[in-house]
């Protein structure tokens, strides 16, 4: 029986060693004094040349298989040890995802802010722009240019806000048509959303509130461009099909004028308590520029003609989101506004 | 107004059930706003005559009754205190169905059968008397079906007309529109002449020629004293909403109803000499029949006789010259005012009258001469008397309307749609009689009861209005296709109220008008416009800040249990320099309460200044313009000493601080308020990005602790700093400020961390180390800073 190999010997102790490495520093020990500068294996590797020539190439191949070996088997166990050490800090790491989160809460916009929003990129996109005019009126802006001189029966529907000099709170969005068609030459296509005023208070009304207005004038605008331009934008506002009809009303600075109807967006029209049972929704007003106001504002109405709307921002809110109390948009309750993000 | 379908049904073939009739008239203008049935459903109820009746043996409140039908004849048990032999009643014969879901069956009351029930008005709906059984007219015949007797499968229309259609309140003005819109007819209307029997006048003497074209009178001597309308008037007009007070006011009221026209009666006995139309004297007084007394403007119309004002011309009659049941002599005056005399004046008088409604939305000149026929014959037919002719003053007829012309190219091109030519004309002859083709369309002359006819406009309108606005087909505008205004000069509005959105702020709306006591508490010197009829004394001046509508709104909050309150509101305010008003568009804000949401990682702080300041830095960084700046200000409703007024170069553009713990108290909160106010225009102009080219080479950081008096803002180092750091400053940070051990009092050390860096070159430390030298050196000589040891 040959004499233990000095050789496999050391093998055998290296992988024990090595095996027997309990963490990362251990084994980088066990490395060095084996494979590094001064390890064992490199020793054995520098005695080379003390060996006769011939058994040279022979005893260089078998220290370099166990230096491989070794080597190998160093490496296996560094994988599993770090393998082992990011497995305990992991379990250790763990955190309780339900917990919430650091930082500031979600704010939000008011519903009347972002209906008024959607409303702009609604007529933004089809090529509207957007105006707007002072909020403290003159009487002939609000009224007189618009065909609504002193005393005529239009101006009982205007429960007016005035101030000591006569100037007014303007009672509708309407005193921007007359602005924007003396400012500007046709044609135009522009929207004016602002708040409102009326002296009025109760269920259904508050003293403030917010309109659109509408304008569009060229040379053949027609009131069956009226119909198209207002279902289309119905149909986008509530993102679905909806029927609409007009009904022959009055405004003195429209001809013809209409009330724009829409199939009730809760039953469908089949007549519900938001419809009062009529399967309709009153949404709008809207019509024909009066020629008397395209008169007064410059603009030859021989030439010229063109369309108006004004809608109730908070009606179409309400609609939207289905908020049943007008009252709550200026109760401003982060309750309510908290729904709204 | 109301109108009955019955009544409507005199002058139009309906051809449509009420629904579909309402859904017409609604479709062509006439809202109808409901329909009320004039009695609920119920079946199986007779007209039935008590014959005869005895005290029920068993119950002393209950009398049997023998009730005939006509082929019947019933034992009822009866317990009404007021049934009676002879009395024609109301019977509900078995297997009757009355309102409320009851039938009528055979019942025995205390051992007597009772073959029916003998109704009340409230057991039947028609009404609340519920003391006795109804009381049927004597006249009605036996077995009758009541439904038919009393015709309660009648229903009463709420039609809203607008206030150009005056034609349309009434209800033949309505029966001629729906006739038009119907069956392209145009209804006329005619009252025979009452043919006078004696020739008395009364002189009438119009002084408001333009405000009064005709005043059509008759006087009607020897009516019956006392005379009640008859059964069928009465119901008729209560069925609309007006009460019974004698035949002849009666019949003024239901010729008015009928026609449009407002009538007056005179008791002619109390009238004192002829009639005169004038303007009123200015702070003349007059008594009208609601009993109230009037001071008038001299723009009101008065009616008046020798003694003086007797009516208010359109509006109302006078107390003093009112029918009564002594009044045997009547003067019946039917005039026409022109809209403007009218329009208005009750309203001043906080009066609204179907009178003045009518004539405010003009009645036609051509109605006095004939609508006062129809009430002479009608009142002659209650009440009796002797008829005088019919007197018009000044007597000629008004002169015709001007043709107003239509062209088919306009109306084609209005609305978007050609008409047919015999539609248009068939559409204009159905609403006038005189329509004349011309080579490019129509010239119409409108009917005197037209106001609303005057320009070609009108008539396309009719065209559409009677043609039904769903003819009309939809088609989409071609549109020049122009793009907008929006330019990077400004950020968008969109941008900052999403940017505070984002930062955990919640958007309200607070009304523009606010308590203007408030509002001087809190801005003692700002001059506000104030409303000359507020809805109330709390909202009665314009806000020249948001803040006391968002410091409500928080209070409001507070209250609500909220802890952190984030508010912010975009509107305007409205600014008084002298005359001149300024509508500011403002970004406005409140916060109170901790810092962040309460949380389990980290200790709760209350927000501050420097929270809210980062803020509104992260808003004014969109503008792409850093040279933004904080000053500490003063402002009354803030706290001193933590208020910056905001700059941007040398223009203010607004403000932040605390709210002045005074105003805690007074608005009872518990902690204190940061608030801040933009303004939009001048805040947000923006600098369109101009790309300069990025250092190559890396930048060099230096650390400096600078001891310097507590009243030397950092703003002033910074701008030392920056100075002598000659253009080599990339950034400054200040990570630090130490009061305490090792400083004097009355100083603060505030750690600076320079950061340099060239464009051209790397930085060496000798370059660092004398930005560093002269950076010491400046802010010594300049500020008596000292260097604290390191």
């Amino acid at each position: 029986m040959a004499a233990p190999d000095p050789l496999s010997a050391l093998v055998e102790s290296a992988l024990a060693d090595v095996a027997a490495s309990g963490d990362l520093a251990v084994l980088d020990e066990v490395r060095v004094r084996l494979l590094g500068k001064k390890g064992a294996l490199t020793e054995q590797l520098k005695s080379l040349g003390k060996l006769p020539a011939a058994e040279r190439p022979a005893a260089g191949q078998r220290i370099n298989e166990a230096k491989e070996a070794i080597h190998a088997a160093i490496e296996m166990r560094r994988i599993r040890l770090e393998s082992a050490a990011l497995d305990l800090e992991l379990s250790r790491g763990a955190i309780d995802v339900t917990l919430p989160g650091r930082g500031q809460d979600a704010g939000g916009l008011h519903p009347v802010t972002r209906a008024r929003l959607r409303i702009e990129s609604i007529f933004s996109q089809a090529g509207f722009h957007i105006a707007s005019g002072p909020e403290v009126e003159d009487d002939f802006h609000n009224f007189e240019a618009l065909n609504i001189p002193k005393n005529h029966p239009a101006r009982a529907m205007h429960d007016t806000f005035y101030f000591p000099d006569g100037r007014l709170l303007r009672t509708h969005t309407s005193p921007v048509q007359i602005r924007t068609m003396r400012a500007q030459k046709p044609p135009l296509s522009v929207i004016a959303p602002g708040r409102v005023y009326r002296c009025d208070s109760d269920m259904t009304h508050t003293p403030m509130f917010h309109q659109v207005e509408g304008l569009v004038v060229g040379e053949r605008v027609s009131f069956a461009n009226l119909k198209a331009m207002l279902h289309t934008f119905v149909e986008r506002f509530f993102e679905r099909p909806l029927a609409m009809r007009l009904r022959p009303s009055y405004f003195p600075f429209t001809e013809p004028s209409a009330e724009v109807d829409i199939e009730c967006v809760f039953c469908s029209g089949k007549g519900c308590r938001v419809c009062k049972h009529s399967g309709w929704l009153e949404i709008l007003g809207c019509g024909m520029i009066h020629p008397a106001v395209l008169d007064a504002t410059g603009v030859d109405p021989e030439q010229w003609q063109g369309y108006a709307f004004g809608m109730g921002i908070e009606r179409l809110a309400m609609l939207r989101y289905g908020v049943d109390d007008l009252r709550l948009f200026f109760e401003n309750d982060l309750q309510f506004l908290k729904q709204f993000p | 107004m109301k109108v009955t379908y019955r009544w409507l049904q005199e002058f139009a073939a309906l051809k449509a059930a009420p629904e579909e009739l309402a859904r017409r008239l609604t479709l062509a203008g006439l809202e109808v706003e409901a329909i009320d049935g004039v009695a609920p459903p119920f079946s199986g109820v007779v007209v039935g005559e008590v014959l005869e009746t005895a005290r029920h043996p068993d119950a002393g409140k209950l009398s049997v009754c023998t009730v005939t039908t006509g082929s019947d004849r019933l034992q009822i048990i009866c317990g009404a205190p007021n049934v009676h032999a002879g009395l024609k009643v109301a019977v509900a014969r078995l297997g009757a169905r009355l309102p409320g879901g009851i039938t009528i069956k055979r019942a025995k009351l205390r051992g007597l059968e009772s073959e029916g029930m003998l109704c009340s008005a409230r057991e039947l709906g028609l009404g609340e008397e519920h003391d006795g059984i109804l009381e049927l007219p004597a006249a009605l015949a036996n077995g009758t079906d009541l439904r038919a007797a009393l015709d309660l499968d009648d229903c009463v229309l709420e039609v809203n007309a607008t206030p150009n259609r005056g034609d349309c309140m009434s209800v033949f003005g309505i029966a001629r529109d729906y006739v038009a819109a119907q069956e392209r007819r145009y209804l006329t209307y005619s009252a025979p002449a009452v043919a006078a029997v004696h020739g008395e006048t009364l002189a009438v003497q119009i002084e408001a020629g333009a405000a009064c074209r005709v005043f059509a009178s008759r006087v009607i001597r020897g009516i019956r004293r006392g005379a009640r309308s008859p059964d069928w008037l009465r119901e008729r007009l209560r069925r609309v909403g007006i009460n019974s007070i004698s035949a002849a006011v009666d019949v003024t009221n239901y010729v008015m109803l009928e026609l449009g026209q407002p009538l007056h009666a005179y008791d002619l006995g109390r009238l004192t000499g002829g009639i005169i139309v004038r303007w009123a004297a200015p702070g003349e007084k007059v008594t009208l029949l609601d009993g109230k007394q009037y001071r008038l403007d001299p723009d009101f119309l008065v009616i008046a006789d020798g003694s003086g004002a007797v009516g208010l011309g359109g509006i109302m009659g006078g107390l003093g010259t009112a029918i009564s049941d002594a009044t045997t002599d009547v003067l019946l005056e039917c005039a026409h005012f022109v809209p403007d005399a009218v329009a208005g004046r009750a309203r001043r008088l906080g009066l609204h009258t179907d009178a003045g409604q009518r004539f405010e939305r003009g009645v036609s000149p051509a109605l006095p001469a004939v609508a006062i026929e129809r009430a002479a014959a009608l009142l002659m037919q209650i009440a009796g008397g002797e008829p005088g002719p019919v007197q018009l003053t000044p007597g000629a007829v008004p002169p015709d309307r001007a043709p107003v012309r239509l062209r088919r190219e306009r109306l084609t091109r209005l609305l978007g749609a050609a008409v047919p030519d015999t539609e248009v004309q068939g559409i204009m002859g159905a609403i006038s009689e005189r329509v004349d083709a011309t080579p490019d369309g129509w010239m119409v002359v409108a009917p005197a009861h037209r106001f609303d006819l005057q320009i070609e406009a009108d008539l396309i309108e009719e065209v559409a209005r009677l043609r039904g606005f769903d003819s009309i087909p939809e088609s989409h505008a071609q549109v020049p296709q122009i793009p907008g205004l929006a330019g990077e000069r400004r950020v968008p509005v969109e941008r900052l109220l999403t940017g505070l959105a984002d930062r955990g702020y919640r958007e309200v709306i607070t009304y523009s008008f606010v308590d203007p006591g408030l509002q001087r508490q809190m801005f003692p010197d700002a001059h506000a416009l104030e409303l000359a009829n507020p809805i109330s004394a709390e909202l009665g001046a314009m806000r020249v800040s948001l803040w006391p509508g968002l410091v409500l709104a928080c209070r409001e909050n507070l209250r609500r249990q909220q802890t952190r309150v984030r508010l912010f509101e975009s509107g305007r305010k409205f600014v008084l320099d002298g005359t001149q008003l300024a509508e500011i568009d403002t970004l406005a804000g409140i916060v109170t309460g901790s810092r962040w949401p309460e949380q389990w990682g980290s200790a709760s702080e209350a927000v501050d200044f420097h929270d809210v300041k980062s803020e509104l830095m992260g808003l004014l960084a969109l503008t792409g313009d850093g040279a933004v700046r904080f000053e500490a200000a003063q402002l009354s409703c803030l706290r001193p000493g933590r208020t910056a007024r905001i700059y941007r170069g040398q223009i203010a553009i607004g403000w932040l601080g605390e709210l002045h713990p005074q105003l805690v108290r007074t608005f009872n909160m518990s902690n204190t308020a940061v608030l801040f106010d933009l303004d939009v225009e001048l805040a947000f102009t923006a600098n369109t990005p101009q790309y300069k080219g990025i250092s190559k080479f890396p930048s060099v950081r230096r650390d400096l602790a600078v001891v310097v008096d507590e009243s030397i803002p950092l703003a002033a180092l910074q701008e030392n700093v920056s100075v002598s750091a000659s253009g080599l400053l990339n950034d400054l940070l200040v990570f630090d400020i130490y009061r305490g051990p090792g400083i004097d009092s009355g100083r603060k050390s505030v750690a600076l961390g320079l950061i340099l860096q060239d464009s051209s070159r790397t930085l060496t430390d000798v370059d660092a180390d004398a930005v560093v030298t002269a950076v010491v050196a400046r802010l010594r000589d300049v500020l008596s800073a000292t260097i604290r040891d390191r």
